[in-house]
């Protein structure tokens, strides 16, 4: 388990929701039955940390237990056993390597030694600049695109190489705003050398189809 | 092989729309309501003759699990449907396209499924990472709300449902039904006890049916097109067709809709552009997600891919995960890998599962180097045997195989290891 966190922070002391926000909570109690909005409390984690610069003080979760009426203990407990939720603060990049067997096959652990070395951090560290933050996690399911990398939660490059994984640091470090998706070029989980099925379909909207020849290639 | 025309998912790589429009030009959403005018038991019948099986990983029939469901109810507790989008199992990425590409399925489905089971509600719970394909979702349902699809007096038929979508936050245990339930009731994903099952206590203690979202999503194509057209696909109790995911060692790792029985080798070579180096660079395939036992070349060399004939290799169809190591594989550290996945997803409710993990991936750790004893080889398998049968749920059984699997087809590789380290040791 990777405990990737700044060495020294401060639990603020207050935490109230924002005026949009509280509005979203409504419409996340409303999804369950009567009496059932203790399963609010997974929404109402990750809202809190959408708002709360990507991670969850203890004044959030005290926040939580408050608006649903659960003891603080539920909130708690649900907190601490999800990996998604950040406890501590983070780099403004939070980079989460998949490093298991299939994108290991494919190269996931040069993948991450290019980033440690470019960001001069290893795994588990956040850059003093606070920039990026690198984890190793399980399987994000998507291994056909193989090595993948998630960011901050919420977007995943795919098919990464030693090199295309500097310039995503490059771009980000610059305040691009990156595609997420392949970045070897290819269409989500198509095979690389063109269809192989749906050929009607492909004809339609311009996509090419796997000749023999091609299949086979690298 | 499959055909075009009986592939089911023709947006599955996202070159057209995922919204209603583009949805409904390819089929889905039409004749909801005259579907559902036949009525809740003729849908189930139809999926019984389709003879579809659960793609989340055990194959259980879906037409018989939806027949467990009360047909009416006696103490007032709803029926629920509740869909399986965890998808976290290494090796799977199936759920992710269905997703993102054809969300109409998977919301038609889950009328569909739900009215066949007497339920006005359903929630489907998506695994926290897929952020993007969430949105995808509920872009999805707000669509079908819209346009009265799926709300009060749903497609015209006169039936109130509502589908809700539930995000989880990295916990590959939440997978594993009855903690899914946990986690949407807003506890701990831990799994429950079994009985009471969920058809009869589920989620809020109310009859629930806990199916995959694959599932989900063929449903209305086999009611339209008919169950026996599905039957007529694939071998015998191996019906239909299958998302299939292709990772590691091959030229073009892809996602593909095939035929159930389609043979590994063809599957490998017509679809993801044949193993890397060529197919006698083949080592070894584990065929059915992380917690398939892998198979050795030869057996690779004819096996088809379906429930049955991987169950008679002992290994497993799975979750269709087809995960493809050649001959430069270090395979030993390909399951270690996977024995450290096991290690750290267990939830730690059992004895044997917490602490056999731990104890099976630090020994896998040494194996790796060669720097144990030959008879930890054996202690791996006992260890193993200690925990199957003996814990809550499945998990406890599935970070056995793996090792199983390495064990029974390279015990000399992991023999060899140990020999090479001891004689550097001596050197
Ligand atoms: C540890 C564990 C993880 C699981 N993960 C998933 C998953 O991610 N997705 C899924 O559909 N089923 C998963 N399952 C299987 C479910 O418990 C359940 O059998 C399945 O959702 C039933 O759907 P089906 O009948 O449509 O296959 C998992 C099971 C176990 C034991
Ligand atoms: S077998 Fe493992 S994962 Fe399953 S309930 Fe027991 S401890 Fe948890
Ligand atoms: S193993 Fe990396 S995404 Fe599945």
């Amino acid at each position: 388990m990777s405990h990737a966190c700044h060495k020294h922070f401060e639990q603020p002391k207050e935490f109230k929701f924002s005026a949009e926000n509280m509005k979203h909570i409504e419409q996340f109690i409303a999804k369950y039955p009567k009496g059932k909005q203790q399963s609010a409390i997974m929404p109402l984690l990750d809202l809190a940390q959408r708002q709360h610069d990507n991670w969850i003080p203890e004044a959030a979760m005290e926040e939580i237990a408050r608006i649903l009426d659960v003891p603080r203990i539920r909130v708690f407990e649900v907190a601490t056993f999800y990996t998604m939720y950040n406890l501590a603060p983070r780099g403004k990049h939070h980079l989460q390597f998949c490093t298991t067997t299939p994108c290991w096959l494919r190269g996931s652990a040069d993948v991450v030694s290019a980033c440690e070395k470019h960001l001069g951090i290893k795994l588990g560290e956040t850059t003093e600049d606070g920039m990026f933050t690198i984890t190793d996690v399980e399987c994000l399911g998507a291994c056909v695109n193989a090595p993948v990398v998630q960011r901050n939660g919420d977007e995943y490059y795919e098919d990464l190489t030693p090199e295309n994984v500097v310039k995503v640091l490059e771009d980000l470090k610059a305040g691009k705003t990156l595609e997420h998706g392949s970045k070897g070029g290819r269409n989500k989980s198509m095979s690389a050398a063109g269809t192989t099925t749906l050929v009607e379909q492909a004809g339609k909207s311009g996509i090419p189809v796997a000749t023999d020849a091609a299949k086979g290639k690298k | 092989m499959l055909q075009d025309k009986d592939r089911i998912f023709t947006n599955l790589y996202g070159w057209q729309g995922a919204d209603l429009k583009s949805a409904q030009a390819r089929g889905d959403w039409s004749g909801t309501k005259d579907l559902m005018a036949k009525g809740h038991d003729w849908i189930i019948e139809e999926v019984k003759t389709s003879e579809l099986r659960g793609r989340g990983g055990a194959g259980f029939p879906t037409g018989m699990k939806w027949s467990f469901m009360p047909k009416e109810s006696k103490d007032g507790r709803p029926n629920y449907l509740v869909i399986n989008a965890d998808e976290s199992e290494p090796g799977t990425c199936k759920d992710r396209d269905i997703i993102r590409h054809e969300p109409h399925k998977i919301v038609e489905g889950a009328l569909l499924a739900s009215y066949a089971m007497r339920a006005h509600a359903c929630y489907i719970y998506i695994r926290g990472e897929f952020y993007m394909e969430a949105m995808a979702l509920q872009k999805a349902i707000d669509e079908a709300y819209a346009a009265g699809l799926i709300g009060k007096n749903a497609s015209g038929s006169g039936w109130d449902f509502d589908l809700y979508l539930h995000r989880g936050a990295g916990a590959y245990i939440c997978g594993e039904e009855t903690a899914l339930l946990n986690s949407l009731e807003g506890k701990k994903g831990q799994p429950r006890n079994k009985p009471p099952f969920p058809a009869g206590a589920g989620l809020y203690a109310c009859p629930t049916t806990v199916n995959n979202i694959e599932t989900i999503a063929v449903v209305p194509e086999i009611l339209r097109r008919g169950g026996a057209w599905f039957a007529s696909i694939g071998p015998e109790k191996n019906r239909g067709t299958k998302v299939f995911c292709i990772s590691g060692h091959v030229n073009n790792p892809c996602n593909v809709e095939e035929a159930l029985g389609v043979p590994l080798k063809d599957l490998i070579e017509k679809h993801a552009g044949g193993v890397r180096g060529g197919w006698d660079n083949l080592l070894a395939i584990i065929p059915g997600g992380s917690s398939t036992r892998l198979l050795p070349r030869d057996v690779c060399d004819t096996i088809t891919m379906d429930f049955d004939a991987l169950r008679g290799a002992w290994s497993g169809l799975g979750t269709a995960g087809v995960i493809v190591m050649d001959k430069s594989t270090d395979v030993v550290y390909a399951i270690a890998r996977l024995a450290r996945f096991y290690w750290h997803e267990s939830c730690g409710q059992c004895t044997p599962c917490r602490e056999g993990t731990g104890w099976m991936y630090r020994i896998m750790q040494r194996m790796v180097k060669g720097e144990a004893n030959i008879e930890e080889i054996d202690m791996l398998l006992d260890i193993g045997s200690e925990i199957e049968g003996h814990t809550i749920c499945a998990h406890g059984d599935a970070s056995a195989w793996p090792i199983q699997g390495l064990i029974k087809h390279f015990r000399p590789e992991m023999e060899k290891r140990i020999l090479e380290y001891r004689k550097r040791l001596v050197a």
